[in-house]
């Protein structure tokens, strides 16, 4: 439709229905908000269909860049241009899929403004979608940085007690960084002429150059994912949004400082990403052991899958700067698969969360007990999140090590103690919150899963175990790509070796 | 009798403003009443006149009055954002000042005189006219500021503006008799003819005493002391058109003399223009964390945003240049948008200013909250709105010039500033209401609901601004 294509359309109908919901009469009655509710579910319904068409007219056995779109925008080398490849295609189909679980997550307990909720969370999927399809840098960065607006209001209006040092703290981190992005994206421009991301990817920059260019992207990328020492706002964010907040934040928005290593830092910067491979290495071995310790000491559900996200985000660091196929691939898997668990989980602690409106651990106990179908989802996530092979977990766990092994066998050791500690914090907050005595009549009085929450976590679960088994189609799609990745990154080393020996 | 005719055609924007000013006098004084009638109507329609006289008008450009007034693509440029700024104002002052009682008919012949000095000032090519025009728009904005002059504060802002004013004209014309010493002439190309590259001390002296002068106007840092008690007792109207039309003004007039009088000194003055758009952004950033009244945030804010257009101007490119002229549009834009905004402030009649009586507002007034919250994010830079944009051209200009450590610097003040944005969002959307506003006059919940459309919508068709300001930077180089 005038000249648009199918991403246009995946980055645009939620803006779509966001705006009838706008429209939408009748201040703050029921029957508005119910309304508001459905609109939003079709809305994010309709768009994940879209994106499995998307999908299905993806061919993954090629590297380019494809369902390419393009429209002049700003004169000066801006352009307007979507496009997905198999790194990102993924992460598409991925944040259409999580988007109306969140929705449904937020049928009952959100009751006040349910207006401005949903067009918040529309209003994010446009800009989440269109971080991944962006094909021009600085469209990207529309996208990347209009997505702290909504999230903002999400945790500042509907969070917990500490929703506004959480949502101020979310908002300024993620901004210097991504202040120090621009910069570097400005650079960029002035030697390549143009943001055009296809281009930049063959743009040469000047090794020295690259260093600082780099660093300015990593300032903001290991905010987003977010890597030690820069994590500590998730912690705070996570605690205090919302359930469907925390299932966005963990399932979609740490993976985009993941995706932005993929996409710019490892293949426009190749030398700067061999020359800081050890540094990253190092930051994510600590995340890795330092926040898996850290959780084991949580009194707050929210607060230990915070930082066991910050744990598995240290894996996908680790994997993609191993720069291998199975790093780099496990990498993307165990972003997609950790989307799917670290949500999941969110979602399990917004169900007893509704019930009894605290997230102490210590509140809880023998709710096996009372709600055994509750127990059993839970068990599965739990087991995903700590790698358990059969889950989704393990697969991507599995092959960040593997990769990181074979370019650096210390990095993998150290790594390994992860996982290791990720079964001790896991299974101790399951024991905790699950088994024990059920001696609190509140606890007891607490129901098992109603039918809207089985339906939200049953696909879930199957997805968790179906990848599990068959990881296959994720690591199909990426495939090419990344083998794309890794040969133009050998061959830029290469490249610079030899230039250096001719120097000599 | 044709260069008369060449001359006029030229300066015809400025005729016709000179002219209503004439027409607005005799037509008050006749009425012999002194309430404002239609006369803001009439000013307005004069105002307006003017910007489609620039718009439609020829597009040569040339030199007229024995070199002293120059009529260039970056003169309609400003001239249009100047003529822009004091309309709006003129539209949003009717309401408040009938309110308020101080609906003179003097108040729209003032606004138009000092519009019709700005518009001298932009197209001034050498230092008489700078200083004439100067003046025409400083003595009108005087009276202005002390409008409500039975108001102590306004009285207060008045008479501080007119002190620390006259001092800074008294530096500007120390400077300009410095260069004129020094050089022999008071042409903008004359005195680059005969600096020719090389500074002499007492030319760099008269650099400084100069860029002193602009500096007050454009209230940056080390002279911007004025700004907040200025912006806080001035009539809110008032203090919307300060912060619009007389800055832009300004800021033209600083790049005009220092891309055509100094450009072969570059070393000499990017020294003083980082200097001062540093410490604008940082005390601009710094300073607004703890106000409460939020006329005096917006007065640092506005000190802020001085210190990022000038970003711009330190490049001492064209790209530079250009940036500037795109930041200056979207920052009066913005600027309009947040002072309609405090105009519709009213609690049971009266005006508030204080930041918190915004709290709630988003259950009490949906609409403005959202258009003002857009402002807010759009002033501390957030894309896709238009104040990214603006952030954007000046950064690049000044990462093109390789000026990283100011670059750097910009990014992390606005962060800094982003605080006290999100503040203001914070206490709209977070807190519990306070009492609700009154309803807005229609006009100014007009020009806030084209602003924030302006604003959030800037980034799908940018390329009619981006086209004007390449072409006004152009003319300059």
């Amino acid at each position: 439709m005038f000249g648009f294509g199918i991403l246009s359309g995946l980055v645009f109908l939620p803006l779509l229905g966001a705006l009838a919901i706008l429209v939408l009469p009748g201040g703050d009655s029921e029957a508005t908000k119910r309304n508001t509710r459905w609109i939003a579910l079709w809305t994010t319904l309709i768009v994940f269909v879209l994106s499995l068409v998307a999908w299905g007219r993806f061919d993954t056995a090629s590297a380019a860049f494809q369902l390419v779109e393009e429209k002049s925008w700003i004169v000066g080398g801006l352009v307007y241009k979507l496009g997905v490849d198999g790194m990102s295609m993924p992460f598409v189909v991925l944040t259409a899929f999580l988007m109306p679980f969140c929705i449904a997550a937020s049928w009952e307990s959100i009751q006040t403004r349910v207006k401005e909720y949903m067009i918040a969370f529309l209003v994010l999927e446009t800009l989440m979608i269109g971080v991944f399809c962006a094909l021009d840098l600085v469209l990207f960065y529309l996208f990347f940085e209009g997505g702290l607006i909504p999230m903002f209001l999400i945790i500042g209006i509907w969070g917990g007690k500490r929703r506004i040092y959480a949502s101020f703290k979310f908002f300024l981190y993620t901004l210097v960084g991504s202040l120090l992005m621009l910069l570097a994206i400005m650079a960029m421009y002035n030697i390549a002429g143009t943001t055009d991301i296809t281009v930049l990817l063959k743009t040469k920059f000047d090794p020295g150059l690259q260093k600082w260019l780099w660093l300015a992207f990593f300032a903001s990328f290991a905010v987003k994912m977010p890597m030690w020492p820069v994590h500590t706002w998730l912690p705070d964010a996570h605690v205090e949004a919302p359930t469907a907040g925390s299932v966005i934040l963990a399932g979609i928005l740490l993976k985009m400082g993941g995706y932005g290593f993929i996409r710019f830092s490892l293949p426009m910067f190749p030398d700067a990403s061999h020359y800081f491979a050890p540094l990253v290495y190092a930051m994510s071995i600590i995340a890795i052991v330092y926040t898996s310790l850290v959780a084991l000491v949580q009194e707050d559900i929210k607060k230990l899958i915070a930082y066991s996200s910050v744990a598995h985000m240290g894996f996908v660091t680790m994997g993609l700067f191993a720069m291998n196929q199975q790093g780099v691939q496990g990498a993307i898997f165990q972003m997609v698969s950790h989307g799917l668990v670290s949500g999941a989980l969110f979602l399990c602690v917004g169900v007893v969360y509704d019930r009894l409106h605290t997230r102490e651990i210590a509140a809880y106990g023998g709710l096996v007990k009372n709600m055994p179908l509750y127990a059993v989802t839970l068990m599965v996530f739990t087991m995903a999140n700590v790698g358990l092979p059969g889950t989704s977990g393990f697969v991507g766990e599995f092959l960040t090590l593997l990769g990181a092994f074979r370019a650096n066998s210390w990095v993998a050791l150290f790594a390994t103690t992860g996982v290791i500690l990720s079964a001790g914090y896991a299974l101790y907050l399951y024991r905790r919150v699950v088994f024990g005595a059920l001696v609190k009549p509140e606890v007891a009085a607490m129901p098992d899963l109603s039918k809207r929450e089985i339906a939200i976590l049953a696909p879930l679960l199957l997805l968790t175990i179906w990848y599990g088994v068959k990881p296959g189609q994720i690591l199909q799609a990426c495939d090419a790509s990344v083998a794309l990745l890794i040969k133009n990154y050998d061959a830029a080393l290469a490249g610079a070796k030899t230039a250096a020996l001719a120097l000599q | 009798m044709t260069s008369l005719n060449v001359a006029l055609a030229h300066s015809l924007p400025e005729a016709i403003l000179a002219l209503g000013a004439l027409v607005l006098v005799l037509f008050g004084a006749y009425r012999g009443r002194d309430d404002d009638g239609p006369m803001s109507e009439i000013a307005i329609g004069v105002i307006g006149v003017a910007i489609l006289v620039i718009l439609l008008g020829n597009k040569q450009s040339d030199v007229v009055f024995n070199d002293a007034f120059i009529n260039d693509g970056f003169a309609r440029f400003m001239k249009v954002l100047a003529l822009i700024g004091s309309m709006f104002t003129l539209v949003l002052a009717q309401d408040f000042m009938a309110r308020a009682r101080i609906d003179k008919f003097e108040f729209p012949i003032l606004v138009v005189l000092s519009t019709l000095g700005m518009c001298m000032m932009i197209s001034a090519n050498g230092l008489i006219a700078l200083y004439l025009g100067l003046e025409l728009m400083s003595l009108a904005l005087y009276v202005v500021a002390a409008f409500h002059r039975d108001n102590l504060r306004a009285s207060e802002a008045g008479l501080k503006y007119f002190v620390l004013g006259a001092l800074s004209s008294g530096m500007l014309l120390y400077g300009a008799s410095l260069l004129y010493g020094f050089t022999g002439t008071v042409s903008f190309a004359g005195i680059a003819k005969a600096i020719n590259g090389h500074a002499s001390l007492g030319v760099v002296f008269a650099l400084v005493f100069i860029m002193a002068g602009l500096a007050f106007k454009m209230s940056t840092v080390p002279f911007h002391m004025w700004t907040p008690d200025v912006y806080e007792g001035a009539p809110t109207p008032v203090t919307a058109f300060f912060a619009t039309a007389p800055k832009v003004a300004a800021v033209a007039i600083t790049l005009r003399i220092i891309t055509t009088a100094f450009p072969g000194v570059m070393s000499q003055w990017q020294q003083i223009v980082v200097f001062m758009s540093i410490l604008s952004m940082a005390i601009g950033a710094f300073a607004a964390i703890g106000q409460t009244n939020i006329k005096r945030l917006m007065a640092y804010s506005s000190i802020g945003h001085m210190g990022f257009a000038l970003v711009g101007l330190a490049a001492g490119t064209q790209a530079g240049v250009q940036g500037v002229a795109i930041y200056m549009a979207i920052y009066v834009v913005m600027t309009l948008g947040t002072f309609a905004a405090i105009l519709s402030m009213r609690v049971d009649g009266k005006p508030v200013e204080n930041i918190s009586d915004l709290a709630g507002l988003a259950r009490t007034n949906a609409p403005m909250a959202f258009f003002l919250g857009a402002m807010m994010f759009s002033l501390s830079g957030i894309p896709p709105l238009a104040g990214f944009f603006a952030k954007w051209y000046v950064f690049l200009a000044a990462v093109q010039a390789k000026l990283f450590v100011l670059a750097v610097i910009g990014m992390l003040a606005s962060t800094v500033a982003a605080f006290y944005y999100l503040r203001v969002v914070k206490i709209m959307y977070l807190d519990e209401p306070a009492k609700a506003f009154d309803k807005a006059s229609p006009a100014v919940r007009a020009v806030l609901w084209v602003a924030g459309l302006l604003v959030i919508f800037y980034f799908v068709y940018p390329t009619p601004v981006v086209d004007a300001a390449s072409a006004a930077a152009a003319s300059l180089f």
